[in-house]
C-alpha cells in the first residue's frame, strides 16, 4: 500500500511540472517536449499490447500516421477549398472520402476509429489463424512498408512522399502563435493523463489479468475456456486507435504528416522507446519515449553523423544489458539499497 | 496482354525468387535452429555485394579485367566470417529469445549500414557484369531472357543442390537438422551445439553474400541494397515455414513471382498491398506456412 500510494504521489507531481513547463521553457523546447509527449502516448499504446500482452507490434507507425493524416486533412481542408498537392497533381476537387474531413468533429473521431478498425481488418485474421509471437512482429512490419509505400503512391490523394504540410491555423488560431502552440501544448499533457490513468486503470481490471495471462500461457489460457484472439483483436484495436490519437495530436504541433512517419524504421523505433523505459510499465514506456527521443534530438543535432551508430548501438545495449529498461534498472538499484534482507528471501536476485 | 509479356514478367519473377530464397536460406535456418530472428540479414546481401565491387576495382586496378566468377564465392567467404564474428560477439546471446533478437539485429543493421556508407560514400555504386552475361537468350518473337538473370537463377540452383546435399548427406549437415529438431538431446547426444550454431549462423550468411554479388548484376548497390530485399525475405519465411527447404523454395517462388507479376498489372504500390493481403489470405489456410516440421507440443 505504501509504494502504490508514494507511486501515485511522483506521477501528481510529474504531471504538474508537465503543466508548468510552459512558463518556462522557450517556445522552441516546449514544442519538442509537445512532440515527445505524443510518443509517449504511442510508447503507452505499445506497452499494453507488447508489455502486457506480449504481442510485438512493429507497424504502430502506421496506426499512428492513419491518425495524423486524418488531422491533417482537417487542417488543410478547413483552410484551402482544394489542398496544394491536390492542385499540383490535377485533381478537379476533394474526393469524396476526405471530404467529411473539413468538419472537425469528423476528424477527430475518425482519427481515432479508422487506426481501430484497421487494426480490427489486421487483426482478426492473422489473430484468429493463431499466427503469433515473431510471425505477427513480421507480418506487422511488413504492413508497416506496404502502408507506407500505398501512401507514397497515391500521391493526389495522400500528398506522396512530401505528406501533408504547410497547414496555416487550427480553429482560427495561427499555428506559428506561441500562445496556440501552449494550447496545443496544454491538450497534449492532458490527452498524456487520461490515456495514462486508463491504461493504468485498465492493467489492473481482469481484463488487464487476462492480458497477462496471454503473455505469459495462452495454451492455458484458452484450455480455461477462455477465447483469447477476442481479446488480442481488442487489444490491439485499443492500442492502434490510442496510437491514432497521438498521431493526431502530433500534426498541429510538428506541422507535417508523411509516409517516412509510417514506415519501418520510425515503426520499430517506437518498440525501441518501450524497451528502454522497460516494457509492462507503462511509467517505462513514457519514460523511454522521453529519453529516446531527447537523446535523439541532441545527438542527431551535434552529430549528425553518429547518431545512426548510437540507435544500433542503444538497441544492442538494452537487450543485452538492461532488458528490463530503466526502470528495471531503477528497481533493481533500489532493491540493493533496501539492503541484506533482500539477499537473503530472494537468494539470487542480487 | 500479350503472352510474351506475362512470360518475361514471371522470368524477372524468377530471377527475383532465387535471390530471395537465398537470403530466406539463411534466415530460416537460424530461426530454426537458434530462435533468432535476424534483421540484419540483409546487410550481408550488403557486404556480399560490396564484396564484388571492391573485388573489381583490385581486379582492374591489377590486370584490367574483371574477374566476376571469383566474386561468388570471394562474397560468401568475406559474408561468413563477418557472420561468424557477429555470431560470437552478439547473436549467440540471443538464443531463444525472438523479439530480443529483432529489435537487437534491427540495431546491428543501423550500424552496418552506417558502416557502409562511412566506407563506401552514401551514393549507390555499380559493379559492371561481365561482358559473356550481357545480352539474352532469344527464346520467340519478343521474349529474351537476360544472361544476367540466367545467371542469377543458376547459382540460385546450384547453392539451394549444395545446401540440400549438405543438409540431408553429410555428417555435419545431419547435425544441423539433429539441432534444430531437439537441441537437449542432441548436445546429450555429443553434438557440440553452439559449434553447429557458429557455423549454421555463417552458411547462412554466406548465402546472403553470394545474392549480394548476384544482386550487384542487376543494377547499382548502395548501403540500403539488404533492405530491399529483407521483408519480402522475411514473407517468404512466413508463407513456406520454417524447418524445410521445400518450403523455403515454394515461399521464395510465390513471393517472387506474385510480386512484379501483379505489380505489372495494377500499379507498382497496389502490387504490394495485393500480395500482403493474399500472404495474410493464405495464412488463414496455413498458419504456419506451407511445409512445417510436425510436432505433437503446444508451446
Amino acid at each position: 500500500m505504501g509504494t502504490r500510494l508514494k507511486e501515485n504521489w511522483i506521477y501528481l507531481i510529474f504531471a504538474i511540472v508537465l503543466l508548468l513547463l510552459p512558463l518556462v521553457l522557450s517556445e522552441f523546447r516546449l514544442n519538442l517536449l509537445g512532440k515527445f509527449l505524443t510518443f509517449a502516448i504511442v510508447a503507452i499504446a505499445i506497452d499494453l499490447i507488447w508489455g502486457y500482452t506480449g504481442i510485438l507490434s512493429l507497424g504502430h507507425g502506421v496506426f499512428f500516421s492513419l491518425g495524423a493524416y486524418c488531422m491533417g486533412m482537417y487542417l488543410k481542408l478547413q483552410a484551402e477549398s482544394l489542398p496544394d498537392f491536390m492542385m499540383w497533381s490535377g485533381l478537379e476537387e476533394v474526393p469524396w472520402f476526405w471530404k467529411p474531413f473539413q468538419h472537425f468533429w469528423v476528424a477527430l473521431p475518425m482519427a481515432v476509429l479508422i487506426p481501430a478498425i484497421f487494426a480490427v481488418i489486421i487483426g482478426i485474421p492473422t489473430f484468429r489463424a493463431g499466427i503469433k509471437g515473431v510471425y505477427f512482429s513480421i507480418l506487422t512490419q511488413a504492413l508497416a512498408l506496404v502502408v507506407s509505400i500505398f501512401f507514397i503512391g497515391q500521391q493526389p490523394y495522400t500528398g506522396g512522399t512530401n505528406g501533408i504540410t504547410n497547414f496555416r491555423d487550427i480553429f482560427g488560431f495561427s499555428l506559428a502563435e506561441a500562445s496556440t502552440m501552449k494550447v496545443l501544448y496544454l491538450i497534449t499533457v492532458l490527452a498524456l493523463i487520461v490515456i495514462f490513468v486508463l491504461s493504468k486503470w485498465l492493467v489492473n481490471t481482469k481484463t488487464g489479468r487476462i492480458l497477462i495471462a496471454i503473455r505469459d500461457g495462452e495454451n492455458r489460457l484458452r484450455f480455461l475456456g477462455y477465447n483469447t484472439s477476442t481479446f488480442k483483436v481488442a487489444i490491439f484495436a485499443l492500442s492502434a486507435a490510442i496510437a491514432g490519437l497521438a498521431g493526431a495530436l502530433f500534426v498541429p504541433q510538428v506541422g507535417i504528416i508523411s509516409p517516412s512517419m509510417m514506415g519501418i524504421l520510425p515503426s520499430v523505433e517506437m518498440a525501441i522507446w518501450v524497451a528502454v523505459g522497460g516494457r509492462g510499465t507503462l511509467t517505462g514506456a513514457v519514460i523511454g519515449a522521453l529519453v529516446v527521443n531527447s537523446a535523439k534530438s541532441y545527438l542527431s543535432e551535434t552529430f549528425p553523423d553518429l547518431w545512426l551508430y548510437f540507435l544500433g548501438a542503444l538497441f544492442i545495449g538494452v537487450v543485452l544489458f538492461f532488458p528490463k529498461g530503466i526502470v528495471g534498472a531503477f528497481a533493481r538499484l533500489k532493491r540493493q539499497d533496501s539492503s541484506k534482507r533482500y539477499l537473503l528471501t530472494e537468494g539470487r536476485e542480487v | 496482354m500479350d503472352i510474351t509479356i506475362v512470360l518475361s514478367q514471371i522470368f524477372n519473377g524468377l530471377s527475383l525468387s532465387s535471390i530471395l530464397l537465398l537470403i530466406a536460406l539463411g534466415l530460416s535456418i537460424t530461426f530454426g535452429i537458434m530462435g533468432v530472428i535476424n534483421f540484419a540479414h540483409g546487410e550481408f546481401l550488403m557486404i556480399g555485394a560490396y564484396t564484388a565491387y571492391v573485388l573489381q576495382k583490385l581486379s582492374i586496378a591489377n590486370s584490367g579485367g574483371s574477374l566476376f566468377l571469383l566474386s561468388l564465392p570471394a562474397a560468401f567467404v568475406v559474408a561468413a566470417l563477418i557472420g561468424l564474428l557477429l555470431e560470437r560477439s552478439l547473436i549467440r546471446f540471443l538464443y531463444g529469445r525472438p523479439y530480443e533478437s529483432i529489435l537487437a539485429t534491427w540495431g546491428l543493421s543501423l550500424i552496418l549500414q552506417q558502416l557502409a556508407r562511412n566506407i563506401f560514400g552514401a551514393n549507390n555504386v555499380e559493379v559492371a557484369s561481365p561482358g559473356w552475361l550481357q545480352g539474352g537468350l532469344t527464346v520467340m518473337e519478343g521474349l529474351q531472357l537476360p544472361y544476367n538473370r540466367l545467371f542469377i537463377m543458376a547459382v540460385a540452383v546450384l547453392c539451394v543442390s549444395g545446401m540440400y546435399f549438405y543438409l540431408y548427406r553429410t555428417r555435419s549437415g545431419r547435425r544441423i537438422r539433429a539441432v534444430m529438431q531437439n537441441r537437449q538431446m542432441s548436445a546429450c547426444m555429443g553434438i557440440k551445439t553452439n559449434r553447429v550454431d557458429a557455423m549454421t549462423f555463417a552458411i547462412g550468411c554466406g548465402l546472403a553474400g553470394i545474392a549480394g554479388a548476384a544482386v550487384s548484376l542487376l543494377g547499382s548497390i548502395g548501403p540500403s541494397t539488404g533492405q530491399n530485399y529483407i521483408i519480402d525475405a522475411f514473407m517468404v519465411v512466413v508463407l513456406g515455414g520454417v524447418g524445410r527447404l521445400s518450403g523455403t523454395i515454394a515461399g521464395a517462388i510465390m513471393i517472387g513471382t506474385m510480386s512484379p507479376l501483379f505489380e505489372f498489372v495494377t500499379t507498382s504500390s497496389m502490387g504490394k498491398v495485393i500480395v500482403f493481403a493474399l500472404v495474410i489470405i493464405f495464412l488463414q489456410w496455413r498458419p504456419s506456412g506451407f511445409f512445417t516440421l510436425k510436432t505433437r507440443t503446444v508451446d
